[in-house]
């Protein structure tokens, strides 16, 4: 089985090994630069975070973030996908079925190999990319306007760490979950970036802030427009600025009573200047209401949402394999 | 007489549309069974439950006395349209088959291949039909099967080549020992090679047993009109 699953998955696995060879290449190479730059300027955050702007670094940053958004879907839709409704789709697996290895084992192995050869694959991505951008995310993260994108913050943390090991698996088992039940393998594909990219958008917005009960503070402050930004629909913004490394899932300016403080009429900041405003907003009893998963957590989300993903993917392998005594 | 093939009641049906309905059969070890009837009468659902593809609607089979995927090793099977892999050569067909049957006959299998004149090294993708079939026969021999089913397996050769493709199987059960089952849509195909003859029409069983006992039963028939008499009957 080993034999068959290389054979007949080679193209794959060559690709992967070529991609990953090349990966290794550009970022191997610069890695060791910004490592350099990090050594000279680490003591000063601003100082290096303004040379990573410059040059190929920061298109260097954003397309590492997208090869490892990419990987799970190109995984799950071209490895994962093909896996049994190729077979299906030909009617081979009519010849594969009737050789001496029961079909539970022909998918068990399939799985094992496939799926052992993505989260290797995935995980090696990973650990170049997680050490190139080791000296940005030690800074704080990639600047980004007034903030910056620290390692903890959705986009970047999936892209991070141990959990691309997991989004692998997980994306490779839709694939091969979604072929086995539909029998072709464009729609197969079709349905796995689809289901992959939902669960990838669900998971940061709906299930994550909860996964350990977020830490919260409220104290006063004294807003300002100079300081804070001012959302159209009149909400002040005080970007949190002293929780470096930390996932803010809720940061607003609130009244006494405790709902949201939104800019009423009033005459010094309907008509009057910026200082008028300022003046009047400085005698409100204003307070800041921030709701966080602390830096200290980081580790203990990479290890839930990996755990997250591949619990998923353990049981729908356990689902195709129920379902594949079935099929005719 | 020790049967290979022993159904009761025998059963399928898709989506309700019955498929094959109370079979009930003996086949006995070492005989070449023709399995006869007009498209649609069976014959692929009756072999794919003997190779357990397939699973009874109803009633119960057993194959070399016990459930039919239980013996995967032991039963051979030809699919219809012997389906090979397109982008896998023949060597690689027989490494496969080499790493997945415990059983697997090397040398018995590149010797097929060079007496028919193949090249290991060709795409199976690139072969006739004909040459398709041989490297499926060829497969499902080469793991030693006890048991060798095959669902029509000439229908994609032309009549000369059924002749040539049909006589050299009756001759690898002979020598290998193998009892066979193989389906026909043509009576011509399968009267050269079997010695047993099931007659199938609408999933049901029209006649079946020895061939000799079938025609003493309708003295001057040829086979293929005694075959027609049980296929215009009407249960």
């Amino acid at each position: 089985m080993t034999w068959l699953t290389w054979r007949q998955s080679r193209i794959q696995f060559v690709a992967a090994a070529l991609a990953l060879a090349v990966l290794a290449l550009v970022y191997g190479l610069t890695g060791s630069g910004l490592n350099h730059l990090y050594g000279l300027y680490g003591a000063h955050p601003a100082v290096f975070l303004a040379q990573v702007r410059t040059g190929r670094y920061p298109l260097l940053y954003f397309a590492g973030g997208a090869i490892m958004y990419l990987a799970p879907l190109v995984i799950g839709a071209f490895w994962g996908a093909p896996l049994v409704a190729r077979e299906l789709e030909a009617g081979t697996h009519r010849l594969a079925w009737n050789q001496s290895v029961t079909r539970t084992r022909w998918l068990v192995m399939k799985l094992a190999i496939g799926g052992g050869a993505a989260m290797l694959f995935a995980g090696l991505a990973s650990l170049l990319l997680t050490w190139w951008a080791g000296p940005i995310d030690r800074a704080g993260g990639f600047p980004l306007g007034t903030s910056q994108l620290s390692k903890f913050q959705p986009i970047v943390f999936g892209t991070r760490g141990i959990v691309p090991v997991g989004a692998a698996a997980l994306a490779f088992t839709i694939g091969v979950c979604a072929g086995l039940l539909l029998r072709r393998v464009i729609p197969a594909m079709a349905v796995t970036l689809g289901l992959f990219a939902a669960l990838l958008v669900a998971m940061p917005l709906t299930v994550s802030p909860h996964l350990i009960t977020p830490a919260q503070y409220t104290r006063p402050v004294t807003a300002s427009l100079t300081t804070m930004a001012v959302s159209g629909n009149g909400q002040l913004n005080d970007p949190v600025k002293d929780m470096p490394g930390g996932w803010i899932l809720t940061d607003q300016i609130i009244t006494k009573s405790g709902s949201v403080f939104v800019l009423p009429d009033v005459p010094a900041c309907q008509t009057g200047t910026q200082a008028q405003c300022d003046a009047w907003l400085a005698a409100q009893p204003l307070r800041q209401h921030v709701v966080y998963q602390p830096a200290s957590r980081y580790w203990a989300y990479q290890i839930l949402e990996t755990s997250i993903w591949l619990a998923i993917a353990a049981a729908l392998s356990a689902l195709c394999l129920r379902r594949i005594r079935s099929v005719q | 007489m020790n049967a290979i093939i022993n159904t009761r009641d025998l059963g399928k049906r898709y989506r309700g549309r019955p498929a094959l309905t109370e079979c009930t059969l003996s086949i006995p070890a070492g005989s070449v069974t023709g399995l006869v009837g007009p498209n649609g009468a069976g014959k692929s659902t009756f072999l794919n439950l003997v190779t357990g593809m397939l699973r009874p609607s109803t009633g119960t089979i057993q194959v070399l006395g016990s459930a039919p995927a239980a013996q995967l090793a032991k039963v051979g099977f030809v699919a219809q349209d012997t389906p090979v892999y397109a982008g896998l050569s023949i060597s690689d067909h027989f490494r496969l088959g080499a790493h997945l049957n415990p059983a697997w006959d090397r040398g018995y299998a590149s010797a097929r291949i060079t007496r028919l004149g193949l090249d290991p090294k060709q795409k199976a993708g690139r072969l006739s039909g004909g040459q398709r079939a041989q490297l499926a026969l060829t497969m499902a021999i080469a793991k030693r099967p006890s048991l060798l089913i095959l669902d029509e397996p000439v229908a994609a050769l032309d009549p000369l080549a059924r002749r040539g493709f049909i006589d050299d199987l009756t001759e690898a059960a002979r020598t290998r020992q193998m009892s066979v089952v193989l389906s026909s849509h043509l009576v011509s195909d399968l009267e050269r090679a079997c010695d047993w003859l099931v007659v199938l029409n609408d999933g049901r069983v029209r006649a079946a047993g020895p061939i000799r006992h079938l025609l003493a039963a309708h003295p001057g028939m040829t086979t293929e009109d005694m075959v027609l008499t049980y296929l215009e009957m009407t249960s």
